[in-house]
């Protein structure tokens, strides 16, 4: 919880809130492929690429 | 109080420790875990500087690290939105590292210091931006009370080259070019094109280019970089692959060049890689050029300090010195990440507690010569040569300079290991491989037989400082190897009309000097002044050389083979010089002579670094 206060408040500060959905998607895709990494889930998200 | 600043991460991480703003100590990671170039968190960097200083991490007020993760995070993703969809196999591999490790780094940092202090939280930790810390690095340990301060890289947050005003205690930045447009990655780029390792291997491209001669320098400046009288410049991302893939450039780059990428371990050098090499460095010294001449009639402050690793471009270093603008310019050794780390822990002291700054008394830096790493007494010492079984013997100060002189007048490769290790990419006599440079095969035999590595690549010398003048058309001090300058006519050969015509490496097979060793195909050489204030016994090592010999210099290489760190302990200096060419060691007061030593204890060291 931490991390997403803490990078909201950078966002806001560098007047980039816009990022948000951007990291929010980024972040959803990006953690995918690190679970997805050698490990059983790797089949179930290959038809999102 | 203490500030301990931490690079980390990226490359070449290290640690560096101030007690009220003076250096205790700095070294790189690299140094202790015989990994070059480590990136790894700097543990035993870290507890090098805390032992050294005698405190525990408790006793440290602050620590500081030397860029910001948040906003170099935000650079990889508008990058990525930016190059989308053709970014994704760089996304792909970038992703992983930063949602498991970096942009967590605050919490990282905290858990690798709370196995030092369980009580460390982050209140206690800062972060310091990328371009800050260079200038920092530049600007606080300089002799200067008042510069102007250009630090060039490849990329930090999102600035690649920024212009500050350094006065008194504070730095004000004054202009930014911003990511993707980057001297340093187009230097880097090209290092990848003639096939050497990016982040390592601009040296040997800056070696390389007096070989050649500056053919594609227009083609460069026509398609590749839109470079304006500032020195401020645009890239043409159109032939780059560095911002959205996984390699420098792309195929358009090859097609303008008409040829491919080398492959290192495949393919020669040629002439036209010394040419492409020749060209890159004639466009980054007129772009570095034209921002320092920009940056002085727009400011007209009389010093100039600089930082990042175009920096380490000694040959651009050279020329801003000579172009006279400035009356002094003083580069900070550790001008890459590395001295990000000194740099931080400065921009605390000064910048973020408003400490005030006294520059260095008689016009001296705060570097103490760069000589700010582990120190062995010679108690220790003999205890680790005996340990390893090495067979020496233990002189007085006089009789080991007496005797290392003789080994170098008779063309030996010694090893000198003296006193603290140096701060930074350069052996300056701490750490060093010395020899004889009025030798005409010293070149070959010390690339060849004691460093492995590339026959092209030349060596420097370190002079007496005040005899400097004489040899070398120097007109400022370079204690840490950072100027290039030529020989002076006095001292060169006059070449036959068949020897002016060589072409390439057989220019290599011509003495063009009375210290032919030590000067490279263009007459220049890349040189260290030795002052007896910051280095007194290598000054006296010097002195006798000169005594005897009537040359005031010696041929200065760092202590390592290619692809290995500088060596840091007696027992790495004894392994180097039992795996190589070295003739004769010489560790504190001790001497350890070759031919003395056990077989048995030879190692295979040609293949026991990777390359670099």
């Amino acid at each position: 919880m931490t991390i997403i206060s803490e990078l909201w408040h950078f966002m806001n500060a560098r007047k980039k809130l816009w990022l948000a959905p951007i990291l929010l998607i980024l972040g959803l895709l990006g953690g995918l492929l690190v679970v997805s990494q050698g490990s059983a889930l790797a089949p179930f998200i290959y038809p999102l690429f | 109080m203490y500030i301990l600043g931490i690079s980390a991460l990226y490359h070449d991480s290290a640690a560096a420790l101030l007690r009220e703003g003076q250096i205790v100590a700095a070294a790189q990671e690299e140094r202790f875990t015989r990994k070059k170039h480590d990136a790894g968190f700097p543990e035993q960097a870290i507890d090098y500087v805390l032992e050294e200083a005698g405190i525990t991490l408790a006793e440290v007020d602050r620590v500081v690290f030397y860029d910001k993760p948040f906003l170099k995070f935000e650079r990889l993703l508008e990058t990525y939105i930016a190059t989308a969809p053709s970014g994704f196999a760089s996304f792909r591999k970038a992703m992983p590292v930063w949602l498991r490790e970096k942009l967590f780094l605050k919490s990282y940092i905290v858990d690798r210091l709370k196995t030092r202090e369980p009580g460390f939280t982050s209140a206690r930790l800062l972060f310091s931006e990328h371009h800050l810390s260079h200038a920092a690095s530049a600007f606080y340990p300089s002799p200067f009370d008042e510069a102007l301060i250009l630090t060039i890289d490849g990329a930090g947050e999102w600035a690649t080259t920024a212009l500050s005003l350094g006065r008194g205690g504070s730095i004000e930045i004054l202009k930014e070019i911003h990511f993707p447009h980057s001297l340093g990655l187009l230097y880097s780029a090209f290092t990848y094109y003639t096939g050497f390792r990016v982040n390592s291997g601009e040296y040997k491209l800056m070696g390389l280019a007096p070989y050649g001669e500056p053919k594609y320098a227009d083609l460069i400046l026509e398609h590749l970089i839109d470079l304006k009288p500032d020195g401020s410049f645009r890239l043409d991302q159109r032939y780059f692959s560095y911002a959205s893939g996984l390699t420098m450039v792309n195929g358009r780059f090859c097609k303008l060049f008409g040829q491919p990428v080398r492959l290192p371990e495949k393919d020669p050098i040629t002439q036209f890689h010394m040419d492409v090499a020749a060209s890159i460095q004639a466009v980054t010294e007129e772009c570095v050029l034209r921002m320092t001449r920009a940056a002085h009639a727009e400011y007209g402050i009389a010093n100039l300090c600089l930082a990042g690793g175009v920096a380490l471009n000694c040959v651009a270093n050279g020329k801003i010195l000579r172009d006279g603008r400035f009356d002094r310019v003083w580069v900070q050794p550790a001008a890459g990440d590395a001295g990000g780390a000194l740099g931080a822990a400065y921009a605390a002291w000064h910048g973020e507690m408003g400490r005030p700054r006294a520059p260095g008394e008689g016009g001296r830096d705060a570097m103490r010569g760069g000589y700010l790493g582990p120190v062995h007494d010679d108690d220790r010492i003999g205890r680790d040569l005996a340990r390893l079984g090495a067979r020496f013997e233990r002189l007085d100060r006089e009789e080991m300079l007496d005797r290392t002189v003789e080994a170098l007048a008779a063309g030996k490769a010694v090893g000198w290991f003296q006193g603290r290790m140096e701060f930074g990419p350069r052996a300056l006599g701490g750490r060093s491989i010395l020899a004889d440079p009025r030798s005409q095969d010293m070149q070959k035999v010390l690339n060849l037989k004691v460093k492995y590595r590339e026959s092209f690549r030349p060596f420097a010398p370190s002079v007496l400082a005040e005899k400097a003048g004489e040899w070398f058309d120097l007109t400022a001090e370079s204690p840490y190897m950072l100027m290039v300058a030529d020989v002076t006519e006095a001292h060169r050969h006059e070449m036959t009309p068949a020897q002016t015509a060589l072409f390439g490496i057989d220019k290599l097979n011509v003495a063009r000097s009375d210290i032919p060793a030590v000067t490279h195909v263009d007459y220049s050489a890349r040189i260290q002044t030795v002052h007896a204030e910051t280095n007194p016994l290598y000054h006296a090592l010097l002195s006798r050389f000169e005594a005897l010999t009537g040359c005031p210099m010696v041929v200065n290489t760092s202590f390592n083979v290619r692809g290995e760190p500088i060596v840091c302990t007696p027992e790495d200096a004894f392994r180097c010089f039992m795996g190589t060419g070295i003739e004769l060691l010489v560790i504190g007061r001790h001497i350890l002579r070759k031919e003395d030593q056990d077989a048995a204890l030879k190692e295979d060291y040609t293949a026991k670094y990777a390359l670099d």
